[in-house]
């Protein structure tokens, strides 16, 4: 098991036949993803060549869902067009959308968030790395090659810190690393992910990253406290950070005495997470926290 | 971005909420003048992007145009709150009869919008939810249908405002939705003695990541009250933040970029020593982005050393250490402060040796963040 994303995920990604489409695509099929199309509105019907395997376009994603049975779309397209495309692959009846694209407008964000929840589609991000069940299936940027398959679960957002956390972590290995996203509304948030990594049978222990702006983390803390019985430990970034100004995330603003990282620390450790000072003690801090008997993978 | 409140006020008039411009000076020497034209008995406002103006000072009445330029010239260069006050707004003074409370905002708890709106306006609402909660109304907005004629009068009826406010609140809204804003807020709406209402202040936050959809926001854009670092960043288009410590700071990623300043300044506390800037290089890293990245750090004359934190997740490493030798080449003499680069992630191994065969003098490779972190601060110390 893992969560939300599996080796049966059928992937297409809107997008595909971009650059940045095109590249991604080719490191998710190197990490054994099941992508099983493109949707570019007026280029159904063409093909694009990857090293192994040719992967068919169409021009919806409701013509994807008919031919190649898709249940996950990963969305590459301008931001512009995001909005747009998180309503199609919605309303193709797509149960889980990742949306890579960063600087999407923030009303773009709750119009589609609403759709998508009012017809029962997960989204992840916008403005993530997306998600990857090492060994099993990626769907997003995340390089597939820093950590194997093992049995800690993170949810993080920040893409880079994901990248950095698997890193240091990379004896273990992971059943999921999901990058929820810096933006002021993302589709899955850091409670989401913990609900799942705590009912995950193939997952021991949770790193969870946080970071400025907004309460998430200090809803998190909450929700660990009343149902994670998990060993969760924390990071969060931005405690330098001043107040009024966007540290390159859209959500990652201090308001005042509002959204700070020492509020947020102090919410985690007043729930029982040992939160670490840098990744690497955040690191060490979940070796510590993991039984004796149980070794890296 | 954050609108002063003249520029706010500038959207609430395209979008028919009532609002009295006034006039906006840089000058004392105009304020007399501007005051006669406005009737004489103005309001002399700072006009800042910073809460608390009225406390700080930079709020002024003015019963003749006389006073009016004694006023202007007190608060014009008034420092509030780290922000030198360059302009006053000019606004006739008001016949006010009732002051409400009234915002919209994104809710990023509930991922839809909310309405704030009080009774008790004209002071800090934050202060208002502290001694009277039951004073302010909290209202829903579901964005898929956002606020109507129906939404509008449930609005004022949670709030207590007159039901002709119905129509404001909705012009408002317009505001908001159509001028991609994250963050509506009128204190105070008020009522007028003659029972007329108007907005006779305004905040507003633009959506950057909507600016494509609005090419007249550009003029909002006030260059010169920034720091000169910052706008020669932006102009690069550097995602750079300018903080007051030693330590330059240059990494791949907003997270990891906050991360490394918490760092050095966890590895700086004993020495007094902290991070000069945030600097975000994003995934690509290429030679003619760090070169621009380090530019911008090495011309802030507070910078003793910098920083150098990549971790190579899609971009290689062996290819952000090109990066860092051929901009070392570039920048030549105008490179003089103490580079510590800690590489981790794809192709260190690689990355790694093309530092150490360049062997510049001013870089020292650190294997691991937390020691780059403790190097870079003792250098600054």
């Amino acid at each position: 098991m893992a969560i939300f994303l599996t080796e049966k995920s059928r992937v297409v990604v809107q997008g595909m036949t971009g650059s940045e489409g095109q590249k991604h695509t080719s490191r998710m099929l190197a990490a054994g993803t099941n992508v099983v199309g493109g949707v570019t509105p007026g280029k159904g019907g063409q093909s694009v060549d990857f090293a192994r395997r040719s992967i068919p376009v169409y021009g919806s994603c409701a013509d994807a869902v008919k031919a190649a049975d898709a249940d996950v779309s990963v969305v590459f397209v301008p931001p512009r067009f995001t909005h747009g495309a998180v309503i199609e692959a919605v309303d193709a009846g797509i149960p889980l959308v990742v949306v890579i694209t960063e600087g999407v407008p923030v009303h773009d964000t709750a119009a589609f968030f609403a759709h998508a929840q009012a017809n029962g589609t997960r989204v992840i991000g916008p403005n993530c790395p997306g998600i990857i069940s090492p060994g099993r299936s990626n769907a997003g940027i995340i390089p597939a090659d820093i950590a194997g398959p093992g049995r800690i679960g993170l949810v993080s957002k920040s893409g880079t810190l994901t990248y950095q956390m698997m890193y240091e972590l990379r004896d273990f290995g992971f059943s999921t690393a999901i990058g929820i996203g810096g933006d002021p509304i993302i589709g899955t948030t850091h409670i989401d992910a913990l609900r799942a990594f705590q009912d995950d049978p193939d997952t021991d222990a949770i790193v969870m990253i946080g970071e400025i702006g907004g309460d998430a983390e200090e809803r998190a803390a909450a929700f660990i406290k009343e149902n994670v019985t998990k060993p969760v430990v924390g990071y969060v970034a931005g405690f330098t950070a001043p107040e009024g100004k966007t540290m390159g995330h859209a959500g990652a603003i201090v308001s005042g005495s509002s959204g700070t990282a020492a509020a947020k620390q102090e919410a985690l450790e007043a729930a029982g997470v040992r939160v670490g000072k840098t990744p690497t003690e955040t690191a060490d801090l979940l070796r510590t926290a993991l039984s004796p008997t149980h070794q890296p993978a | 971005m954050d609108l002063m409140e003249y520029q706010a006020k500038e959207l609430f008039a395209r979008h028919g909420v009532p609002v009295t411009l006034g006039r906006v000076i840089e000058d004392a020497a105009d304020a007399a003048e501007a005051a006669r034209a406005l009737g004489g008995r103005v309001v002399v406002k700072a006009q800042v992007k910073t809460g608390g103006r009225g406390k700080a000072g930079g709020v002024k009445l003015a019963a003749t145009p006389d006073e009016a330029q004694a006023k202007a010239a007190e608060i014009l260069g008034m420092n509030i709150k780290g922000h030198t006050v360059q302009r006053v707004l000019l606004a006739p003074a008001a016949d006010i009869a009732q002051e409400y409370y009234f915002s919209f905002l994104v809710d990023r708890a509930n991922r839809e919008y909310l309405c704030i709106a009080s009774t008790e306006g004209g002071v800090e609402i934050e202060e208002v939810a502290h001694t009277n909660p039951d004073a302010i109304a909290k209202v829903r907005i579901d964005p898929a249908t956002g606020v109507d004629e129906a939404k509008a009068a449930e609005i004022v009826t949670a709030a207590g405002f007159p039901a002709e406010a119905a129509t404001v609140v909705q012009r408002l809204w317009d505001v908001f939705i159509a001028e991609d804003a994250s963050l509506v807020e009128v204190n105070p709406l008020v009522k007028l003695g003659d029972g007329s209402l108007e907005a006779l202040d305004g905040k507003v936050t633009l959506d950057d990541n909507a600016a494509y959809r609005h090419p007249h926001h550009t003029g909002f854009d006030d260059k010169a009250a920034g720091d000169p670092l910052e706008a020669e960043a932006h102009a690069k288009g550097l995602n750079y933040v300018k903080l007051d410590g030693s330590v330059g700071i240059i990494g791949n990623g907003a997270g990891l970029v906050m991360s490394t300043l918490d760092v050095v300044a966890y590895a700086g506390s004993p020495y007094g020593v902290k991070p000069a800037n945030f600097l975000d290089i994003g995934g690509g890293a290429s030679a003619e982005v760090m070169a621009n990245g380090l530019g911008i750090i090495l011309s802030d004359p507070q910078v003793r050393s910098v920083f150098v934190n990549v971790f190579g997740g899609i971009t290689a490493c062996d290819a952000v250490s090109n990066g860092i030798v051929q901009a070392l080449a570039l920048l030549g003499n105008q490179a003089d402060k103490p580079l510590v680069v800690r590489l981790d992630g794809n192709n260190v191994e690689e990355g790694r040796k093309i530092l150490a065969k360049a062997n510049h003098p001013l870089v020292t490779v650190v294997d691991t963040m937390d020691g780059a972190a403790a190097r870079a601060a003792e250098l600054a110390a």
